[in-house]
């Protein structure tokens, strides 16, 4: 009975929460929901072992091919968003074929590389990328009403919905994955590799798997920024995305389900609320920075293992997987 | 035609040098402390910064300048490897995140201390070295070769012929066997650092009046950086070099004959083929991944 109940009052706290907000902060809450996709989708390439730096390119994919495919070929905006999602999962599947030959630092400068290339070709060719200024009148998601809320995409607040009732599901789904076979899988492969391997399991289909079902995942969280934003460029998917959201990961901490999503809370929070508001503008990197430091020095195992102290029953059954390792 | 083709070979000469003076300091580091230093293209951006304090501010000679940012950087260099990668040791993911932080702090820095704007720096000398009528190298980049090949020889001296630098090698390549022996780990990581970081320092601070000063201008850094030492071979230092003469080739050749963006898609490839062809480098060995 507790448990619906606490579902309810959270969902009931969600559904609330814009309007306790400024403007700008449910712009920001619009952005920090689509950023948990990305970052959730992050985790579950990292359940493999790989960690990736060309993961916010591959979301600039999805942003690109929905914005390409809406402005150009006409496609509707809804079913944009999935192809999108489907275009950045196609080019993952192509893409793993030269950077599985890696593995760990490896993958890591090739995953980069990679993404540099996407970047640099959109930048390179004018048609149809438009160049460094890219892409800009992108169709906005169209209004539409569910009897009692009708939804004018104008307003941060319904895209927040929006945008959250699609983040939520991709999350569900997310969930249902790794705790399915296949996500078990996932946990072998990185943690008892050579074990997975003499029991039968491919590894290279589980890690391609793995990869393009994030990249779909980080597609999608692409596309509907760029549906909100109206503009996508190359620069909006540049190194210094990836490196937000590799701090929301291990900041947070990447063992469990709630743990990037702590990550990005926070430290979105603490970024463009509280330093924003205490006027630090021109200094916002250096706490930022400072931050990942401290965090990573004092806090190794992430935000996770402070819940983790609180939530024994769970913690006993981690720190086993940990051990392994 | 053979004009244009020598002058676009001297200048990627001088690209080659202060490539591998970048490269070499990264791999130095690497080989020792076993974390990427994500952060070496604002370690060049600090030596940048440190001649446009000293020499177009303070107005101190140029040649005193260089030489105090170099050491500047390299006192940052010791400074990562007390705060950051010695308490992080056996955490390579760790410390590359660490280094990433160090890299929006002196970012941030800069644009404090000094403002996003491009930086105007008097030319040390207008002087060029000519050949022929059409064919030249500013005597501002010949400084910059010569630096490159006397200290990269010296650190070859210093790596091949001191017990220092034997230390250095042998802790390299097996921490434990070296620290059997009684080689201090800390001491020769300590010596990397400063070392790897001073020479990134040196290549900035010389190029400074050359190229664009601002506080982002490391990004282009690295990533060169990264390309020269995965298609040299993680580790080696005779790699790097060579890789750095390679890319620097390529890269300034498809920048004059076609455009820089597709110098760098190009350089890009370059390094992917080379990461699946032969994943230790062309230079590496494979026990060292």
């Amino acid at each position: 009975m507790l448990k619906p109940m606490m579902f309810l009052l959270g969902a009931a706290a969600l559904i609330a929460l814009p309007h306790g907000l400024s403007f700008s902060q449910q712009e920001i809450l619009v952005f920090m929901v689509i950023n948990i996709l990305l970052v959730m989708s992050y985790r579950l390439l990292t359940l493999t072992g790989e960690w990736s730096l060309g993961h916010v390119v591959i979301m600039g994919v999805g942003a690109y091919a929905s914005a390409l495919m809406t402005k150009n070929l006409g496609v509707p905006v809804p079913l944009g968003m999935i192809l999108g999602g489907v275009a950045a999962a196609l080019l993952a599947v192509l893409l793993s074929f030269p950077l599985f030959r890696m593995k760990g630092f490896y993958f890591l400068i090739g995953s980069f590389a990679a993404g540099e290339i996407i970047r640099l070709i959109w930048k390179r060719f004018r048609e149809p990328f438009g160049g460094v200024r890219g892409i800009s009148g992108i169709d906005p998601m169209p209004d539409f009403s569910i009897g009692f809320y009708s939804f004018d995409f104008f307003e941060p607040v319904s895209y927040y919905y929006f945008a959250g009732a699609i983040v939520a599901f991709c999350l569900w789904v997310l969930w249902r994955i790794e705790k399915s076979p296949v996500g078990l899988t996932f946990h072998a492969v990185h943690w008892q590799d050579k074990l997975a391997q003499a029991s039968g399991v491919n590894l290279r289909a589980y890690r391609t798997l793995a990869f393009a079902i994030a990249s779909g995942f980080a597609g999608i969280a692409g596309a509907l920024q760029a549906h909100y934003v109206g503009t996508v460029n190359p620069n909006s998917f540049d190194i210094e995305v990836m490196v937000f959201v590799l701090t929301w990961a291990i900041v947070g901490g990447t063992t469990t389900f709630y743990g990037p999503i702590l990550g990005c809370v926070l430290l979105t929070v603490i970024n463009e609320i509280v330093l924003r508001g205490m006027g630090f503008e021109q200094a916002r990197p250096l706490f930022y920075g400072a931050i990942m430091i401290l965090s990573i020095l004092f806090l190794p195992n992430g935000l996770e293992s402070i819940v983790q102290k609180f939530i024994p029953r769970k913690s006993a059954a981690k720190s086993d997987r940990k051990a392994e390792a | 035609m053979m004009e244009l083709l020598a002058q676009t070979g001297l200048n990627a000469v001088y690209a080659a040098s202060y490539i591998s003076l970048v490269a070499v300091g990264l791999v130095l580091i690497f080989g020792v402390m076993g974390v990427i230093n994500f952060a070496h293209g604002e370690l060049f951006m600090a030596g940048a910064y440190a001649v446009v304090a000293l020499y177009a501010d303070m107005h101190l000679p140029f040649f005193v300048a260089v030489p105090i940012g170099m050491v500047f950087v390299g006192v940052l260099g010791l400074v990562m490897e007390r705060g950051l990668f010695r308490p992080l040791k056996g955490n390579p993911l760790g410390g590359l995140v660490a280094s990433i932080g160090f890299l929006m702090i002196l970012q941030s820095l800069a644009v404090m201390g000094f403002g996003v704007r491009m930086e105007h720096i008097p030319p040390v000398t207008q002087e060029v070295w000519r050949i022929s009528d059409k064919v030249g190298l500013p005597v501002a980049r010949i400084y910059v070769i010569v630096a490159a090949v006397v200290l990269l020889s010296a650190l070859w001296y210093f790596l091949k012929r001191t017990r220092f630098g034997w230390a250095l090698r042998a802790s390299a390549q097996d921490p434990e066997a070296a620290a059997l022996q009684g080689i201090s780990i800390t001491q020769t990581a300590r010596i990397a650092m400063f070392i790897g970081a001073a020479l990134a320092g040196v290549a900035g601070a010389l190029t400074a009046p050359l190229v664009s000063v601002n506080p982002h201008m490391g990004h282009s850094v690295i990533v060169t950086a990264f390309i020269v030492i995965i298609v040299g071979g993680v580790g080696s230092l005779e790699g790097a070099i060579i890789a750095s003469v390679v890319y620097a080739f390529v890269h300034t050749f498809v920048t004059t004959f076609s455009d820089g963006v597709l110098a760098d898609i190009v350089g890009l490839m370059l390094m992917l083929v080379v990461l699946i062809v032969k994943p230790t480098g062309l230079f590496g060995s494979a026990d060292r991944a």
